[in-house]
């Protein structure tokens, strides 16, 4: 696998995640498409730029771990590591059927280069930090990052691990929440306002960044900024579209959890390809 | 008459859906009833409320242990209070809630889970509820529900409306089978005996009711008769009805969608122990979580069908001998 920081490389590896994603939920005829699209540039600048990991060698005991909190997204992370080297591109389209190494929710069993299974929302960042703890405690460069849904922190032992991650200076943790404003059942506004989100997290002790989660440059520069900052974790709020790169997925809360048809996925295809 | 002229087994609604339809009737009947979701609603149905009565529905995001407890201090307030979401999540994320703040408290909280068993299909066993039986039988005080159907659905969530004390109840995601006639009466604590058997009897819950009657049809045609219980109440189990088969069959097959090692079986068991000892065999899912697929092909891997009942039965039939 070739790791890149040019921002022209990395957005070509986006688009090809959005085409695997887009593809493997319509042949599946199921599957979360919205909060996949919208963590694209959080997976692609972590795997392919930021992350020290080797698809050769997933056991490698230095490596960076990645965890998919909000498991439902699991198609952009296995397209991210079809595209990496870690599991074959030709299967994605088996996604979610019986003996598929593509599970409904990324699963350790079927993958075991994932860090961990998740699909029950609202326990992913505590498992970084103990992680993150364990790093420490063996003096290990290794770094952690948490992709979190908006939604899923609405979760209460969300804040349970971030008060721990501050009282613990736990610095090598760094959680990024896909803030993309829509969850299950509708907007966040209207089931769980989370505003002020940035000023809770700060509350809260935590180094707290906003990013435009689809801006290459501006994740860069923000994980570099996490990696810098000694004595306290980081959280990256990515301000992100749900459905991002498909017209009438984005900031639709239809496509949380809806496939497209095959006539939506040529649509879908173009508009991507464009 | 033959179990196929007796049953016709058409396709009916989920058993989450006639969960939805219930609250909205029990809504409109008494506006002491009040609903809390956590995200969930079109999944579980509560969304069919929450349009009908927005002020007597509770949105509490992501965060079922909240719900569980915000419910509890409804339900303690007098209101007749609903809590849903997947039973994973629900029972799961909610356990201590639902020990201290409901079964330990006594307070009449009716917690609703759906989505129960491997029959989910794709989302895979992250949302997979095969556990569920157990943990809601072990809180102290708990009335525990299972319905089969569209028709049984209805008319126990309608009644557990009204039950003293916590009650759970266990709906499934598929839609499945009728085997009531409308308008059928159900008695809390009180199994539906649907089939008498001469050789063996089937005790069995929720989606694995229907699957049984086909059982015992294709038994028939082999000229063995095979009995079918309906336990949509799992606890209190009627141990009476239980015991009857057990004397006028002499073997049991308990056949349920859930850890084999800790569901209905285990409580069967325990029943017939207590008043009369006979050959039994428990067919379930093993204690392992499954995977992603499609509901059939899972049922069909994990020997979820009435082909696989039938099977079960000749080894205890076999065992009789
Ligand atoms: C504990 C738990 N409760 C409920 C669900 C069902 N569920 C799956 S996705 C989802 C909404 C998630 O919204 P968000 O975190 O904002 O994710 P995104 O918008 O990124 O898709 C819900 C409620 C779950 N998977 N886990
Ligand atoms: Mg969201």
């Amino acid at each position: 696998m070739q790791k890149t920081s040019d921002i022209g490389e990395l957005q070509a590896i986006a688009k090809r995640v959005r085409q695997h994603i887009v593809t493997m939920i319509c042949a599946a005829k199921s599957g979360h498409p919205g909060g996949s699209l919208s963590a694209v540039e959080t997976l692609v600048t972590l795997y392919f730029d930021v992350m020290r990991h080797d698809p050769a060698n997933p056991t490698w005991p230095e490596r960076d771990r990645f965890i998919l909190s909000k498991g439902h997204a699991a198609p952009v992370l296995y397209s991210v590591f079809a595209e990496a080297g870690y599991t074959p591109i030709d299967s994605l389209n088996t996604l979610r059927s019986l003996g598929s190494i593509y599970q409904g929710h990324p699963d350790r069993r079927y993958i075991p280069a994932l860090e961990a299974s998740t699909g029950s929302l609202g326990v992913g960042l505590s498992l970084g930090l103990g992680m993150a703890e364990a790093a420490r405690l063996d003096n290990s460069p290794t770094r952690v990052y948490v992709v979190l849904g908006d939604g899923e922190i609405q979760e209460g032992q969300i804040w349970e691990a971030a008060m721990y991650g501050a009282f613990h200076k736990v610095d090598n943790i760094c959680a990024i929440v896909d803030y993309n404003r829509i969850q299950l059942d509708g907007f966040v506004k209207d089931i769980m306002e989370l505003e002020p989100l940035a000023d809770k997290w700060r509350a809260f002790g935590w180094n707290t960044l906003e990013v435009d989660g689809h801006d290459f440059a501006a994740l860069q520069k923000a994980f570099a900024e996490a990696a810098a900052t000694k004595g306290k974790p980081t959280v990256l709020i990515a301000h992100t579209i749900k459905g991002k790169g498909v017209s009438f997925m984005e900031n639709n809360p239809k496509f949380h959890g809806v496939a497209p048809t095959k006539e939506e996925l040529e649509k879908a295809l173009q508009e991507i390809g464009a | 008459m033959s179990v196929k002229e007796k049953f016709e087994l058409k396709m009916g609604a989920a058993t989450r859906e006639a969960f939805g339809k219930a609250l909205v009737e029990l809504g409109r009947e008494d506006s002491n009833v009040v609903v809390c979701d956590a995200d969930l609603s079109k999944s579980t149905f509560t969304h069919l409320f929450g349009k009908e009565f927005p002020k007597r529905f509770f949105s509490c995001g992501i965060a079922e242990a909240d719900m569980i407890s915000i419910g509890a201090g409804l339900a303690s307030s007098g209101k007749i209070a609903f809590v849903a979401s997947f039973s994973a999540f629900v029972l799961n994320k909610g356990f201590e809630q639902l020990r201290v703040n409901v079964a330990y408290a006594q307070v009449p909280l009716r917690v609703v889970g759906t989505h129960s068993g491997i029959s989910i299909g794709e989302d895979g066993p992250s949302q997979m509820s095969v556990e569920d039986i157990s943990l809601a039988c072990s809180l102290a005080g708990f009335t525990v529900l299972s319905p089969a159907d569209e028709v049984a659905t209805f008319a126990l969530v309608k009644a557990a409306a009204y039950h003293p004390g916590p009650v759970f109840i266990r709906a499934g995601r598929l839609k499945v089978p009728v085997i009531y006639t409308a308008g059928q009466k159900f008695e809390i604590g009180k199994a539906n005996t649907l089939i008498e058997g001469k050789d063996l009897t089937f005790i069995t819950t929720g989606l694995l009711v229907a699957e049984s009657i086909r059982a015992a049809e294709i038994l028939e045609a082999e000229g063995i008769s095979a009995g079918v219980i309906d336990i949509h109440t799992i606890k209190p189990l009627d141990k009476a009805a239980i015991a009857a088969a057990a004397r006028s069959t002499g073997c049991l097959v308990v056949a349920e969608e859930h850890f084999t090692d800790s569901g209905l079986g285990v409580k069967v068991a325990q029943a017939v122990c207590e008043t009369h000892p006979c050959i039994m065999e428990f067919h379930g899912i093993g204690n392992y979580y499954a995977e992603s697929g499609t509901p059939e092909d899972l049922l069909t891997k994990y020997k979820m069908t009435a082909k696989d009942l039938a099977v079960t039965a000749r080894k205890a039939l076999a065992r009789k001998k």
